[in-house]
């Protein structure tokens, strides 16, 4: 081969960042697509440049990884390695088989406006899309004041906004910590973090948990930082109505009990004007699917070098299953290298990733051990009227969902789409499709989107009618 | 009271106008238009099709598709998602946006 091979790293979080700088560091020429006008992904969302943040960090923790991240790929960008493409926003990854034309088209649409189409052709690619939040319904949350608590973290950390000034923090997992500590460094006033999860289920994970005693001392922080800006924890607790008209005044918080029930008469309601709800994360897998990687469960599946089982497809980050930035920079690291080495035709030599391999090992365990902690409450569902929304998009309630499945027989997603169009909206069922399942008593599974994206007819109609690389 | 702009330390430009269903209102540059909403004390700027129910912000990250609004006679903007300019005219979008 004459010219260096080529891979399209998708999503500049930090597995595509980790998988970019590994690649390019190793003589792969590689294309770094990305939707946001900064690289850093969710995790490391930056304020807009024009807002001149002096202390960005102030929003973020683990500043100094980051900062090695920029300058790698800031590095390889100058070194003409790398290029990184901002707001593009991947709709599609269509593999080309004919003959003299193999590898991968990246089609994405460019901006804010979504509308102008670009083509990157590279000979593998390494999706990186990393995840999104999951957020299970209860009464009341649709109002404007409700907002997923990695959406608040995003307009904070992109956008250096909050729509309140006193909000409540509920839900379950890891993240609602850093969610209601940097809420309350920004100002405003936390009236209680609301935790389901059981303190008591740490234990039977004591094990995983003492292996990652970099994790306790964020916990500790986070805790500290909480206790500073006097933000009362409720452990055990669930929110079961938000209440208001226009937008959100109160919530109301209950005990749950040890079977996960809410206990009757613990009801107590909490005056507020923004609640940050979140209940875990889910990987976005959309062009895994439609390239025909397998999936294991909801999580792309990937072997101890990252690949997918479609030659020339690598996956790395929270697609593979969600797991924190850490895992993702490991899987990063190892999925970038194991690219530059196929690209080049030669092994991988595992050795040369040990230390990342490792740290994937337990960092993997540490996150089945709390996605087993922070699991939903058992009977989230009892909470979910009749007549509270479900899917957002179609105004789908719980009722709806619940006749298809009683009264018409539906027994998985797809028939209960079909028969109350939840999940047909804007946002094609990525939030609501937990809240049918659940309410529907069968399993997520993925749904198979042909984009990921909402795409115009017109880019649809030409779409791989151009002979080169725009770029 | 301390708030985000204060707390990362935030210089930006000179506040520009745009207006909100004809209310001139002020944004910063690299806001979005949620941004600005926020700023402006406004948490919804939709109507849903069905119900006429106020809708925001939610995910606010693109994926939701519950943000949608109207900017310069554009319907369904995901506003968590589009930076504004100077003299943009956002308007609260109603059912498809496409009515009126």
């Amino acid at each position: 081969m004459t010219e260096r091979p080529s891979l399209a790293v998708i999503g500049a979080g930090p597995a595509g960042l980790a998988a970019t700088v590994a690649a390019a560091a190793l003589g792969v020429r590689v294309t770094l697509l990305d939707s946001a006008a900064e690289a850093g992904g969710q995790f490391y969302r930056q304020p807009a440049a024009a807002l001149r943040a002096g202390r960005p960090q102030a929003l973020h923790h683990q500043w100094r990884t980051w900062e090695g991240l920029r300058g790698g790929l800031d590095a390889q960008v100058a070194a003409g390695t790398a290029r990184h493409l901002t707001d593009h926003h991947v709709w599609l990854v269509e593999r080309r088989t004919s003959p003299g034309a193999e590898g991968f088209t990246v089609h994405a649409l460019l901006g804010p406006e979504q509308e102008k189409p670009v083509e990157v052709r590279a000979d593998a690619v390494l999706l990186a899309t990393g995840g999104y939040e999951k957020v299970l319904p209860f009464p009341g949350w649709t109002l404007p004041g409700v907002v997923a608590a990695g959406g608040a973290q995003a307009m904070l950390k992109g956008a250096l906004a909050v729509s309140g000034r006193t909000a409540v923090v509920a839900g379950t997992g890891p993240l609602l910590l850093p969610v209601a500590t940097v809420l309350a460094a920004a100002g405003v006033r936390v009236a209680a973090l609301v935790e389901s999860a059981d303190p008591k289920a740490f234990v039977r994970h004591s094990r995983a948990l003492a292996a990652q005693p970099g994790k306790a001392a964020e916990g500790a922080r986070y805790a500290a930082g909480l206790l500073r800006h006097r933000v009362r924890t409720l452990v055990h607790h669930t929110v079961i109505e938000a209440h208001g008209t226009e937008r959100l005044e109160a919530v109301t918080v209950a005990a749950l009990d040890s079977t996960g029930r809410v206990r009757p008469g613990t009801g107590r309601r909490i005056p507020c004007d923004t609640l940050a709800v979140g209940h875990g994360m889910l990987p976005h897998t959309d062009l895994a699917e439609t390239l025909g990687c397998r999936l294991d469960g909801l999580d792309v599946q990937v072997d101890d070098e990252q690949r997918t089982d479609v030659p020339g497809v690598w996956a790395a980050g929270e697609t593979t299953g969600i797991g924190g930035a850490a895992l993702s920079l490991a899987e990063g690291h190892v999925a970038g290298r194991s690219a530059a080495a196929r690209l080049h035709g030669t092994a991988p030599d595992p050795r040369a990733w040990t230390a990342a391999a490792k740290s994937r090992a337990r960092l993997r365990e540490f996150a089945a051990a709390l996605d087993d902690v922070y699991a939903p409450p058992a009977h989230w569902t009892d909470q979910v009227t009749d007549d509270t929304v479900v899917c957002r998009c179609e105004e789908v309630t719980g009722g709806a969902v619940r006749e298809a499945v009683t009264e018409l027989g539906a027994g998985d997603l797809r028939t209960v789409k079909l028969l109350t169009r939840a999940g047909m909206g804007w946002c094609q069922g990525r939030v609501c499709g937990p809240a049918v399942a659940g309410l529907a008593g069968c399993a997520l599974t993925p749904s198979r989107r042909p984009f990921a994206l909402p795409v115009p007819l017109g880019v649809l109609a030409h779409a791989g009618e151009s002979e080169n690389d725009d770029q | 009271m301390s708030s985000p702009l204060d707390l990362a330390r935030a210089r930006p430009g000179p506040a520009f106008t745009v207006t909100l269903d004809g209310r001139e209102i002020q944004a910063l540059p690299g806001q979005t238009v949620a941004a600005a909403l926020w700023a402006a004390g406004v948490t919804s700027w939709r109507t849903t099709r069905g119900g006429a129910r106020p809708r925001g912000i939610f995910c606010g990250i693109g994926v939701c598709f519950d943000c949608l609004v109207t900017v310069n006679d554009r319907p369904n903007r995901r506003a968590c998602l589009v930076p504004l300019h100077p003299g943009d005219a956002i308007r609260t979008q109603e059912g498809t946006g496409h009515d009126d």
